[in-house]
């Protein structure tokens, strides 16, 4: 921690959160929200004077309210950088002054009640996302007593009482009379590996965690008895089955059993368990001084934000999702953006640490050329057939396109600030557009491909490359099985499906068209999702006027993380397409052919009248 | 668009891939890739043990030359393992790389349709057709080459943000460590000791 505060190399931004993230691969701008300190982070040296003046108590979030802090505090003695902070929601002093007690205190006067929030930004080649996790919050499960009986408590508070800086200054005592415990039951696996409440995943790091705390209660205080419920242990990496054969042999005992429920003794405050040891099948009463509940790892509250400002992608067990589970294991889909330690998923600190490397290694890699490669995807407008409507201006997630509607000059497009979503291609009314690399003509030819022989048992289905079509993929490595009947067209996003494709595959005889595309949220195109939505939907106003069943097109949001959607999915489908008769196909192809004819009599119509 | 000032005649070759038996297992490549023989504007079909290997790459090279070449139809695994691979080996043997299509008969057929080896194959066959008919249209696009800023934002400054951030930094790197807390430390700084080795956190 310190070597990182003093690194010639490093900028510390603390009490700041990332706003907004523009740009890409090399060339990210970013802005950060820095919050005022009101102390001057330079000129305090921590001398605590204004700490011991300051008449404000509130509860100390770093010791998890096990212990009391003021309104002008510094988090921990260790804290990098280590000046202090003034929380001005508890401060008295603001306006008017009406304490000011620990700005008289301060001899460098360094504390400013007038601080302000700052923006920041900062132009970056490479991110790296390591926004962590939170731990498991056990209230819910009401049959351990969290929060209702004091002498239940989690794994980190015990971590504060047995630290030397903590509220305790490192003695073990319960809660209730500050007697250092005799008995002392750990309980595994609380907010994991349940399907019904807290979480399906393994956290990990619990197991171990336990297996290390034991060791510290037996080296401090070798008489205190200590009893692990638990499902397994698993003790799986370096070094972890030594230790654990360590916590046996200093006398832990290891019950595999999860006790049911935990009652307290109203006098003694002691705590009475009743587990099965399911080694011996015998249901048993412990009573013991203190339980502490091994809390799992959670993804951070505030993901979402980070997920949206970075158009990252979710695994089912909410952290991000990595490039490639084994190939990319550090790498987002989005290039130049890197994840270390639990945002990716829960870790310990090893493991932390050895991702932390790779990330930095996989960003040196990039930025090392100097140069980077990116993908010449983008969309061109031909001037000829534009009428300056300014429609592709306005649904352009990047603001990359430029008309003057009333100038009347045809779009442009700012190719370094397309990403090549291809909405604009998609909702262009005059067909002026053509996506680089998916242009219309090539995707009506895979259409074509598809329904050329027996068209009336294939689904023509949509998938975007960044989520639905990767979800597909994950069924596939899953050995998920579902119907062969879809043939899939993969584009950069779902918003570059046209209603024309649609109109052009119930044109051929297809008796189902599936678009899909990622959730709103994942969308790696900002929310260029948002028009492929308002497409389909305009798209079965249409199809019902026309008498053809709008369940015949599908909308689907499937995720990179999602096989088992899509191959649910690939279900339904296949369900929808075997009712669709073929009287309904052949009814369907002759409407829109006779749709698309008064089309173009209109349009030829239009034209002539116009040159008239 | 160059094509259509000066039209050449479209050559398409297609190579499909085995994959040991994660695809032969359950579709029939011979009956693909002669299938695919048919098919417009292609002049050279076959099938491959490993695509991606050596020698299946060298196949692709030879065939470019051999059989003169300009579009190329890998029918293989998805394009999010191989797309890289194989548009490096087209470029080798001369060809823009976006003149590469593939099929994806791996993840989106034969490990999906184990039990239905018939419909696989038919649907395998699409898959090729849907790629040959989308290679004939396809164009050379030119990448391009962006600067790199020097500089990375490290976002959280707990243990693996710190980490991130000190290699970087003595790489020679100016990283912004971005952290919401007034501290760096993040969770790891709440706890005491750590395991497997029993030292302090901080």
């Amino acid at each position: 921690m310190a070597d990182a505060g003093r690194h010639p190399n490093i900028e510390l931004l603390t009490l700041s959160e990332v706003q907004r993230v523009d740009g890409y691969v090399g060339n990210f701008k970013v802005t950060v929200l820095k919050k005022a300190r009101y102390v001057d982070e330079k000129e305090c040296t921590a001398c605590a004077d204004c700490l011991e003046v300051c008449p404000v108590v509130k509860p100390d979030e770093f010791n998890l309210g096990l212990s009391t802090r003021k309104a002008i505090y510094q988090e921990f003695p260790q804290a990098v950088p280590a000046a202090f902070v003034l929380n001005m929601e508890d401060c008295l002093g603001n306006e008017p002054i009406a304490c000011g007690k620990c700005l008289e205190a301060c001899e460098k006067r360094c504390i400013d009640y007038d601080d302000q929030d700052k923006e920041i930004e900062l132009e970056v080649g490479t991110i790296i996302v390591a926004t962590g996790m939170e731990v498991y919050d056990p209230t819910e499960l009401d049959e351990f007593g969290y929060t209702q009986y004091e002498n239940v408590i989690t794994s980190l508070e015990f971590e504060r009482l047995i630290n030397s800086g903590g509220p305790t200054e490192g003695h073990l005592i319960r809660l209730t009379d500050r007697k250092q415990p005799k008995t002392v039951a750990f309980i595994q696996c609380v907010g994991s590996r349940c399907e019904k409440r807290g979480n399906p995943y393994c956290s990990n790091i619990c197991c171990m965690n336990t297996i290390k705390d034991t060791l510290l209660i037996k080296d401090h205080w070798p008489e205190v008895q200590c009893k692990v419920f638990y499902m397994d242990i698993r003790a799986f990496g370096k070094g972890f089955e030594d230790l654990y054969k360590r916590s046996m042999a200093a006398g832990v005992q290891y019950i595999r059993g999860i006790p049911g429920d935990i009652y307290e003794d109203p006098k003694t405050k002691n705590l009475i368990l009743t587990a099965e040891d399911t080694t011996t099948s015998e249901l048993k009463k412990h009573e013991v001084d203190m339980v502490i509940l091994s809390i799992g790892v959670v993804p951070p509250g505030d993901m979402d934000n980070t997920q949206q400002q970075l158009t990252l992608q979710r695994s089912a067990d909410g952290f991000f999702l990595e490039a490639h589970p084994k190939l990319k294991p550090v790498d987002a889909a989005t290039q130049g953006i890197f994840f270390a330690g639990c945002a990716e998923g829960p870790k310990d600190i090893k493991d932390s640490v050895t991702q932390a490397g790779a990330a930095a290694a996989r960003a040196n890699r990039l930025m090392r050329s100097g140069e980077v490669t990116v993908e010449a995807i983008t969309s061109m407008v031909d001037p000829e057939l534009c009428t300056s409507c300014g429609i592709c201006a306005r649904v352009c997630p990047y603001n990359a396109i430029y008309v003057d509607t009333k100038k009347k000059t045809p779009a442009v497009v700012v190719e370094a600030a397309c990403a090549g979503c291809g909405t604009c291609s998609a909702e262009c009314p005059f067909g002026a557009i053509t996506m680089r690399h998916f242009t219309d003509e090539q995707i009506m030819a895979q259409i074509e491909a598809i329904l050329a022989e027996n068209a009336q048992d294939k689904i023509v289905a949509f998938a975007c490359n960044w989520c639905s079509y990767p979800g597909a993929d994950l069924a596939g490595t899953s050995r998920l099985q579902y119907p062969p009947n879809a043939r899939l067209i993969r584009t950069m996003c779902s918003g570059r499906v046209d209603e024309r494709f649609i109109l052009k595959a119930f044109k051929l005889g297809a008796p189902i068209v599936l678009v899909s595309g990622c959730h709103f949220t994942d969308c790696h195109y900002i929310n260029a999702v948002t028009w492929t939505q308002k497409r389909i939907e305009k798209l079965w106003d249409k199809l019902e006027s026309l008498g053809i069943r709008p369940e015949r097109l599908q909308l689907d949001w499937v995720s990179a993380a999602e096989g088992q959607k899509w191959a649910r999915v690939m279900r339904e489908v296949e369900q929808l397409r075997e009712a669709v008769t073929a009287k309904e196909i052949e009814h369907t192809k002759r409407v829109i052919t006779e749709d698309m004819l008064k089309k173009r009599t209109k349009k030829v119509k239009a034209k002539a009248e116009a040159v008239a | 668009m160059a094509n259509k000032s000066s039209p050449e005649e479209i050559r398409i070759g297609v190579f499909v891939c085995q994959c040991g038996l994660n695809i032969a297992g359950t579709v029939e490549c011979e009956d693909v890739a002669k299938f695919a023989e048919e098919l417009p504007n292609v002049v050279y079909s076959d099938f491959q043990k490993y695509t991606c290997s050596e020698p299946g790459q060298q196949t692709i090279k030879d065939a470019i030359a051999e059989h003169n070449l300009n579009r190329v139809v890998v029918a293989s695994c998805t394009p999010k393992m191989h797309e890289p691979t194989f548009r490096a080996a087209v470029q080798e043997a001369g060809l823009n790389p976006y003149l590469m299509e593939m099929a994806n008969l791996r993840e989106h057929c034969s490990w999906v349709h184990i039990n239905e080896p018939k419909k696989a194959t038919q649907k395998a066959m699409d898959l090729v057709a849907m790629a040959a008919a989308r290679a004939k249209l396809l164009e050379p696009q030119m990448e391009t080459k962006v600067p790199v800023i020097q500089k990375t934002m490290v976002i959280g400054g707990g243990v693996a943000g710190i980490q991130a951030a000190l290699d970087l930094a003595d790489a020679g790197y100016h990283i912004y460590l971005v952290e919401k807390q007034p501290s760096i430390g993040g969770i790891m700084a709440q706890i005491d000791k750590t395991y497997p080795t029993m030292d302090c956190s901080i």
